[in-house]
């Protein structure tokens, strides 16, 4: 009788399960760094797992919908032909936090959800309800129920948090200030180019 | 957002000291925000003197549930959707149907709708958003969409809101009016606050995607660069902080440069550190009207304090009775708020500072910066806001907050706009002051009266 509402769960669980095993497997919960892959110049290397692929003949980046477990957008990132070091360590960087951040909040959701299923399960077993009443419909715990696993995902997952905001911190001002050196060397690149163009 | 409609809250928003008629002018800004409480069409973001966009719009749906996206083609997660399908969750993003959710607990009349940009809540906008968000779109910068991202990001409305506080502040200074700087002290304050809330946004651009509010936010949509939004911060903060310390004075630009710093480096990180983030975003909150009076009186004494006490206490029920709402995302979010780790601080808080409002409200006459009619005619609406704060407390319930959420939002409009309309007259002072002198002529009264 009671294997019915387990096997609930267990299928519940078994979707974000199976996408975990999908992504890269880090133990620690915070983003470790992972090498950007050296990608192929005029080439979009992250295109293929996302089903998308960006019109050959756009020079921009490309983001898409939201992604169903990280709610984060995916980007696609053009590769210059003629990239500069720097152009390539700031895509890296923009790679390797955006694989961070996917990794991180897409085990985070589904590890909420999956504990937020396991708590209403055991508080409506304690309350010797069904997780399906008589018209099939999921049963539910109100607000004031559900306060207690709220205030206990919060705290269980406060290291976790301040570890990840720490990272996320970092990358952040890093790859802003790599974009703001790649646009001023964009700019001085593109000032010597008119001085020769007005010099001719 | 649209970038062609201009924010309701700039409309109108000065206000006339006629020193000869002895009329005043009732402050626009305030009318409108009132009216504007009523329409549905407003966001919560419209009446937030806190410079905290976290919380969930104003669409009669304070709460937010994790769920994944619902996919067009029967999945493998199928599964997982359907058990989520619980009768409690709003959001059900379908091109096919308008979204419709039953929500057990509201009367028919509230009928909900999940909104999925700040600004547009008609049927079309609803539809047609999750439609685009499907796509995928090419991150360049678009000139002639970029007033409105600029406006998202700067959070405009919110924005114009603060700058009606300090002119609030302003209004209140017991000093004639002197349009050229109060216009200085409003611009100054605006660019202040633009730079702040773009900021704000660049920190919290993955945490922003996470939470159904905020996550069309320019940013997170990737229409705009994180490097441009630190440059339009420091192109807006910059000279925003110079025209204060330079245009009005020293103080206000001080001032002005502390809460943009209090909001960004102390406020936004301890969001998710610690509870007393709500006490640091207070104080964050409190300050603009602290800075319109010293625009006006170039110094920092008692009545500016009280204003500022005025705000500082109004965030408490506004803020806390809102986060009750959002308890889910803010778990799954990771922020610290009492309403998730300290529900009973939470709300003891929140019905303590609605009884301040009441002190401080008595307080003003005292001090001389209105007559004893403000407290008198304030009552009123203190005492209901303290009771629907008492329910909050004892209840602790969705219903209870709400209602004092949304009592919240009519009531700074309201107790701002009496304690202006009550405001002791600089004539007042001065014929007080020759009675007490008794050194003056009646004669020499009148003369001050002439313009």
């Amino acid at each position: 009788m009671a294997a019915v509402p387990l096997l609930l769960l267990l299928r519940a669980g078994g979707s974000c399960r199976r996408h975990r095993r999908l992504l890269t497997a880090s133990s620690s919960s915070s983003c470790s760094a992972g090498g950007g892959r050296a990608a192929e110049r005029g080439e979009r290397p992250d295109s293929a797992g996302l089903g998308f692929s960006p019109p050959a003949h756009s020079h921009n980046d490309w983001i898409g919908p939201p992604d169903k477990h990280s709610n984060l957008r995916p980007v696609i990132f053009y590769v210059p032909p003629e990239e500069s070091p720097l152009e390539r360590r700031l895509r890296e960087a923009r790679q390797e936090a955006q694989a961070c951040n996917q990794r991180f909040w897409a085990r985070h959701n589904c590890a909420f959800r999956q504990e937020k299923e396991e708590f209403i399960y055991s508080r409506l077993k304690a309350k010797g309800l069904e997780m399906r009443d008589e018209k099939g419909q999921k049963a539910t715990l109100n607000a004031e129920e559900m306060a207690d696993f709220y205030k206990d995902f919060l705290s269980k997952n406060f290291r976790k948090h301040m570890q990840y905001n720490r990272d996320w911190y970092k990358r952040n001002f890093t790859i802003t200030f790599l974009m703001g050196q790649v646009a001023l060397a964009r700019a001085l690149r593109w000032l010597r180019w008119k001085k020769k163009n007005v010099e001719r | 957002m649209s970038a062609a409609r201009p924010p309701r809250a700039l409309a109108g928003l000065f206000v006339w000291r006629l020193k000869g008629a002895g009329t005043r002018h009732i402050p626009c800004p305030f009318l409108h925000l009132y009216r504007a409480a009523n329409d549905r069409l407003i966001t919560f973001q419209y009446f937030n003197f806190l410079k905290r966009m976290y919380v969930t719009q104003h669409n009669r749906d304070l709460s937010q549930r994790a769920k994944p996206k619902s996919d067009p083609v029967v999945s493998p997660f199928h599964e997982l959707q359907q058990l989520d399908q619980e009768k409690k969750v709003i959001h059900k993003i379908s091109p096919v149907s308008p979204a419709h959710q039953p929500w057990p607990e509201t009367s028919g009349r509230h009928e909900l709708r999940e909104v999925k940009s700040p600004a547009e809540t008609e049927a079309t906008a609803v539809r047609a958003e999750p439609r685009e968000d499907r796509q995928w779109k090419e991150m360049k910068l678009r000139l002639d969409e970029l007033p409105g991202i600029l406006a998202r990001l700067s959070k405009i409305k919110l924005t114009a809101l603060v700058v009606s506080t300090a002119s609030a502040g302003f209004a209140m200074a017991p000093v004639p009016f002197d349009l050229p700087c109060f216009l200085l002290a409003s611009l100054g304050t605006g660019l202040a606050s633009c730079a702040a809330n773009s900021i704000n946004q660049f920190f919290e651009v993955p945490f922003d995607s996470n939470m159904n509010r905020t996550k069309n936010r320019p940013l997170v949509r990737g229409q705009i660069s994180p490097l441009l939004a630190v440059c339009f911060a420091a192109s807006c903060g910059v000279p925003g902080i110079a025209l204060l310390t330079l245009g009005v004075n020293p103080l206000t630009g001080a001032l002005g440069a502390f809460n943009i710093f209090l909001y960004t480096c102390c406020y936004t990180p301890m969001k998710r550190m610690s509870i007393a983030n709500t006490w640091v975003g207070a104080v964050v909150g409190a300050i603009p009207p602290v800075m319109g009076w010293t625009a006006a009186t170039g110094t920092l004494d008692a009545g500016a304090l009280l204003l500022g006490g005025i705000l500082y206490s109004w965030q408490f029920p506004h803020f806390n009775a809102l986060s009750w709402g959002l308890r889910e995302d803010y778990s799954r979010g990771g922020y610290c708020m009492m309403s998730v780790t300290h529900p009973g601080l939470c709300r003891r808080v929140a019905l303590r500072h609605c009884l301040a409002l009441i002190g401080l409200s008595a307080v003003a006459p005292v001090l001389d910066i209105t007559t004893w009619t403000f407290p008198i005619i304030s009552l009123p609406i203190n005492l209901y806001i303290s009771y629907l704060g008492f329910r909050f407390y004892r209840d602790a319930d969705r219903s209870s907050s709400r209602k004092l959420f949304f009592c919240s939002l009519w009531h700074l409009p309201m107790l701002l706009l009496v304690m202006f309309t009550c405001k002791k007259s600089a004539l007042e002072k001065e014929d007080k002051g020759d009675l007490l002198g008794k050194g003056e002529s009646h004669g020499r009264a009148v003369e001050i009266r002439l313009p």
